[in-house]
């Protein structure tokens, strides 16, 4: 046997345990140490707060959590009992803060949990974010962590429960959307002695970091959801591919699959039963494709990750040609509180086709950047606006950007679409991963279309040929239109050159790749006609180039 | 390639080739264990030359061409050696969104280098990376592995220029 032999009652006595120590301190100060608080030295914060507290002589915990949304105003730092929340805490301002402990105030730090920023959430996914120490598989007992995991074991069949994860209605959040139960149904019926699980961390989109962030602030859950999804499907190992990009992120998970094997969690004879299932670490090593699956199972076996042709789908024949699960870190993360609490809670949230919630990475101009937590069919608008904020320094808002290099830019007219994965399709854009950037009037649409092929050419894993050469045309064109070098027919080239890609890619990466340029055209053709004809840039933002002689 | 059975030996008495043999060894000897092992063999060196190839290609029983093939499809390796100092620019969205082409060419300017170059001297690499996830504090800078958010061309030339005087 690996670990110990734990049984429910050890959980109770773990949670309790937990409880009397926090009880032990008056107070509990916890510090984000996730990594946009992390890169504002939280860490340094954490040593000057517990000097303070022993210098005032305040029975006080300082200890490191998970990110608590508003990286905007980071460092942050929140105070039990109470759950003041305090913003842009510096080691200079930790007399401060002790002393506002005991009734002084610090309105410059304090950070009211009453705007629209935190009211308006619903936090499933990221609700042990920034309240318990990722570090301790301890403080996840003691907030019901591995409770679904033994529910699932020694109360239910992998049939039931590939069956609650389909009433739940939970879809891939990765991007696709596809049905999450139908999948695993598909795994669990397929042949064979040996199976695998892939947790999917290589959270490639730029402007996206949902992933990193659960990661860093609560490991032990995507290892809960992982080993129930395995329980389901009749896995025996698992794989997490994550980012090399992710550095603190690798650490935690390292750290929580020791701490979950040596609890039982992991290992042979998992809680009691005769489950085995252990998982195991792969570290990409930064290419965009490998956020593809079949790609991904190609780098995990230590090969340049190109991707194949499906079918055969992963739930067939995936890695080492064995049936193989793969999902997302945030689709994982969902799956112990739908257990816990049940399908029909968790389908009572979202819209008729898309269940649940979702976690959005907002970015860019907005003046509430961070990570957000909203039930699915929220508006654009109430995102970016209520929540978000708005654009700030007076600027206007010119579009919101969501599915990264695969996605589209949805402007001011379309702000009141709801968020599933069908309404964005329906305006030129998909749900994606998550990341969601707001553009305000200083940049240029061109521009950014142009920023996007640039990426996906050098993402191109160069497999096939309307994906390797067609990227390259295209962004040869949308640099001569930035540059203001182009004319009326390469547009029509441009047109052509988008249906021919994305008809005839092989991969998602190379289908979608043309999708910035197709809904910039259909909302800001103007500024692609105006850098044609006027050889102006309305954002102010292209050099124009033109100049006698210049190739038109 | 060795005869089967017998394991290449370590290319110099170098500590580092240990830690590279450990990580093939906790592997045993997979082939799948290629990227494992170069990432090792970069954390170690710093990068990968042609001797850590032919090393890293024999123990696995992987022909050259298959592991050359992969150190240069992925990003993250580099078959050059870095500067004595990183500076790694990310042109994430986010940080292209809030300037981060700014940073860049002020970069290039202050180091008279391009992107993914190192000076001369070695003394600094400049680098660029997709995306390192730190969007909401946008543009992001790191300085030989320290984060720095909200960075401005300034700050950056700032720092670069206490590096060449280093």
């Amino acid at each position: 046997m690996d670990g110990l032999m734990i049984t429910v009652e050890d959980l109770d006595q773990i949670a309790e345990s937990v409880r009397k120590q926090r009880q032990e301190a008056r107070y509990e100060i916890n510090v984000c140490v996730a990594a946009g608080c992390l890169s504002l030295h939280s860490d340094a914060l954490m040593d000057a707060l517990e000097k303070s507290a022993a210098g005032a002589g305040i029975s006080c915990r300082v200890r490191g959590a998970g990110c608590m949304g508003l990286c905007s105003a980071g460092p942050l730092v929140s105070a039990e009992p109470g759950g003041l929340l305090y913003q842009k805490v510096k080691p200079e301002n930790a007399d401060a803060l002790i002393r506002s402990l005991s009734g002084e105030h610090a309105p410059t730090l304090e950070c009211s949990r009453e705007q629209h920023f935190f009211k308006r959430q619903v936090n499933v996914v990221l609700e042990n974010s920034g309240k318990i120490d990722p570090e301790k598989v301890d403080e996840y007992i003691a907030v019901d962590g591995y409770r679904a995991l033994f529910r699932a074991l020694t109360e239910m069949t992998p049939a039931e429960v590939v069956q609650e994860v389909s009433l739940s209605g939970l879809r891939g959040r990765g991007g696709a959307g596809y049905p999450t139960g139908l999948k695993w149904g598909t795994v669990a019926k397929a042949g064979g002695q040996t199976k695998y699980a892939i947790c999917n961390a290589d959270e490639g989109d730029p402007g996206a970091f949902m992933d990193r962030s659960v990661l860093e602030s609560d490991p032990h859950r995507v290892l809960e959801g992982m080993t129930i999804a395995a329980y389901a499907v009749g896995a025996s190992l698992g794989y997490i591919y994550v980012r090399a990009e992710y550095p603190l992120a690798v650490k935690r998970l390292e750290k929580a699959i020791r701490e979950s094997r040596h609890l039982g969690f992991l290992g042979n004879q998992i809680c009691g039963t005769t489950f085995n299932f252990d998982i195991e670490l792969r570290i990409g090593a930064g290419a965009f494709v490998c956020g593809e699956e079949t790609a991904l199972i190609a780098s995990i076996e230590g090969k340049r990750g190109t991707p194949h042709p499906r079918p055969p789908y992963p739930a067939q024949s995936g890695l080492w040609e064995m049936p193989t699960l793969i999902n997302n870190v945030e689709t994982y993360a969902n799956v112990p509180p739908i257990l816990r609490r049940g399908a029909a809670w968790y389908s009572a949230m979202g819209t008729a086709k898309t269940k649940g919630t979702k976690v959005f990475a907002l970015s860019g101009r907005v003046k509430n950047t961070g990570l957000i937590e909203v039930p699915m069919g929220m508006t654009l608008r109430e995102i970016v606006f209520d929540i978000g904020g708005g654009v700030p320094e007076g600027r206007k808002f010119k579009a919101v950007q969501t599915g990264g290099p695969s996605g589209g830019c949805i402007p001011e007219e379309y702000l009141d679409t709801h968020v599933d994965y069908e309404s964005l399709k329906d305006v030129g854009s998909i749900m994606g991963s998550g990341g969601m950037i707001v553009i305000d009037d200083t940049s240029c649409m061109v521009n950014v279309a142009r920023y996007f092929m640039e990426f996906c050419m050098t993402e191109s894993c160069g497999k096939c040929i309307p994906c390797r050469a067609g990227t390259v045309q295209m962004h040869d064109i949308l640099l001569r239109i930035t540059r203001g070098l182009a004319g009326e027919r390469d547009l029509a080239l441009l047109t052509d050159l988008c249906d021919m890609v994305s008809a005839t890619s092989l991969c998602g990466l190379g289908q979608a790749a043309p999708n910035p340029v197709i809904s910039t055209l259909r909302y800001f053709k103007q500024e692609y006609l105006e850098h044609i004809h006027a050889k102006r840039c309305p954002a102010g933002e292209c050099q124009m180039a033109v100049a006698a002689g210049a190739r038109i | 390639m060795p005869a089967p059975g017998t394991r290449p030996a370590l290319p110099s008495d170098d500590k580092r080739w240990r830690i590279v043999n450990g990580t093939i060894r906790r592997h045993g000897y997979a082939r799948d264990a290629l990227i494992e092992t170069l990432h090792t063999v970069q954390q170690s060196f710093g990068y990968l030359d042609k001797e850590s190839l032919k090393f890293v290609a024999n123990s696995l029983r992987v022909s050259l061409s298959q592991a050359y093939g992969v150190a240069t499809f992925y990003h993250f390796f580099s078959l050059k050696p870095p500067g004595k100092h990183t500076c790694l620019v990310c042109l994430g969205t986010a940080c292209y969104i809030k300037g981060a082409d700014q940073l860049i060419a002020c970069a290039e300017e202050t180091l008279h280098i391009d992107c993914g170059e190192a000076t001369p001297d070695q003394n600094t690499s400049l680098l660029t990376a997709r995306c390192i996830g730190s969007c909401s504090v946008a543009p992001v800078v790191v300085y030989d592995g320290e984060l720095v958010g909200n960075e401005e061309a300034g700050q950056l030339q700032g720092r670069l220029q206490k590096w060449m005087g280093s």
